[in-house]
């Protein structure tokens, strides 16, 4: 299980369109008084009050209003003014496993040689499979086994880098573990968050994780060689990203043809020289 | 939740106290976090904690996006980022983001 979002179980979810059944809560107190109710996800008042019992202990509310990741958070804004000093494009890429972040990132890799420097951090549960793929390109790559987390948090990142000459790079590249869902929450203190979304994922992936879809700054459909195969409805796709990414910038192309990969390229560059702007 | 228990266990000791009856979190609807999720995370973790006979509370908070050629906030129902004004879409939440500790009841 994830331990900061606890992702592995599904949310307040519904079979064929009907809520499942509400929680049901017991709460002991330190005299040994035990409630027991249920209510569902937006139910607060539930007529559930301690100083019935006689307690003989005083109780006291704490009004915090603290981010729960603001540790990340942190880490993630030291990253962030690290990068700004050392003057270096920082890119998040994110997908579903097997969209094809690592076959868009070694073509990526080759495309920018003689125009950017450009290094890579890679994040998975286990082995350095992807890292090996990166390395055919001749770039420092750094891989980032998480175990069994779903994501990368910033203070991996903040590590990771440490293995990088980073005052030799012009781009840093983060490939985040594939999962749609949890790395939206962790900011990295990159410049832009780039989602990858394949034509062999259908259309509706934007609309099914809205958080990670906001979040973008640039969305990439990949594979489009294999559109057709894949029965890939492109107005439709382009129309749920731009309802789910309304800021993002969109690409179209296939890593394996080169179809697009030079108007991606082009844009990583004048992103870096200041002639284009994200998100 | 991980993070929410340390944090929430900090600022128990910081005020003298050992024991959370309470503790109350505020979810946006575009966190990226499903209440039940924590729900579970919570139960599986408040064990060791000062947590560990607590109510978990979890407030709910609808997504709020802002239009900046109406200056007007508008909700985001059903990921429709379009100001209903002027429906031009906006990417700026104003709301919706949470994923906050709100506060917890100690003694």
């Amino acid at each position: 299980m994830c331990q900061e979002c606890g992702c592995s179980k599904p949310g307040p979810y519904k079979i064929d369109g009907r809520p499942t059944e509400p929680h049901t809560h017991s709460h002991t107190h330190a005299d040994g008084t035990v409630h027991t109710h249920s209510h569902d996800e937006h139910d607060h008042a539930h007529g559930h009050h301690h100083h019935d019992h006689g307690h003989d202990h005083p109780h006291q509310v704490l009004n915090l209003n603290t981010g729960i990741l603001n540790a990340n958070d942190r880490a993630a804004e030291q990253n962030r003014g690290a990068f700004k000093a050392l003057n270096l494009l920082v890119l998040n890429v994110v997908s579903s496993p097997g969209a094809g972040k690592t076959a868009l990132l070694t073509k990526t890799l080759n495309e920018l040689k003689g125009r950017l420097r450009a290094g890579v951090i890679v994040g998975d549960l286990a082995t350095d499979n992807d890292a090996a793929r990166l390395r055919t390109t001749g770039a420092p790559v750094v891989q980032i086994a998480t175990g069994t987390l779903c994501h990368l948090e910033a203070g991996m990142v903040a590590e990771a880098m440490k293995q990088l000459d980073l005052r030799a790079l012009d781009l840093l590249i983060i490939e985040n573990v594939g999962n749609l869902v949890c790395p939206a929450s962790f900011d990295l203190g990159e410049a832009v968050r780039v989602v990858v979304h394949s034509v062999t994922e259908g259309e509706d992936k934007p609309l099914k994780y809205p958080p990670m879809f906001h979040s973008a700054d640039v969305v990439i459909v990949t594979k489009t060689d294999m559109a057709a195969v894949a029965g890939f409805d492109r107005e439709l796709a382009l129309k749920n990203i731009r309802q789910a990414s309304p800021r993002a910038k969109i690409f179209e192309l296939s890593a394996r043809s080169g179809d697009g990969v030079a108007a991606w390229c082009d844009f990583l560059v004048a992103l870096k020289t200041g002639a284009a702007t994200a998100g | 939740m991980q993070a929410a228990l340390e944090t929430a266990g900090e600022k128990t000791r910081a005020a003298g106290a050992t024991q959370i009856h309470r503790l109350t979190l505020r979810v946006g609807a575009l966190s990226g976090v499903v209440p039940a999720a924590l729900r579970f995370a919570f139960d599986a973790l408040k064990g060791e904690s000062p947590a560990a006979t607590a109510e978990l509370e979890i407030e709910n908070v609808p997504a709020v996006g802002w239009c900046a050629g109406c200056a007007a906030e508008f909700d985001v129902a059903e990921i429709n980022y379009e100001c209903p004004r002027c429906h031009q879409p906006s990417g700026e939440l104003r709301r919706g983001r949470e994923m906050d500790l709100a506060s917890l009841e100690i003694s």
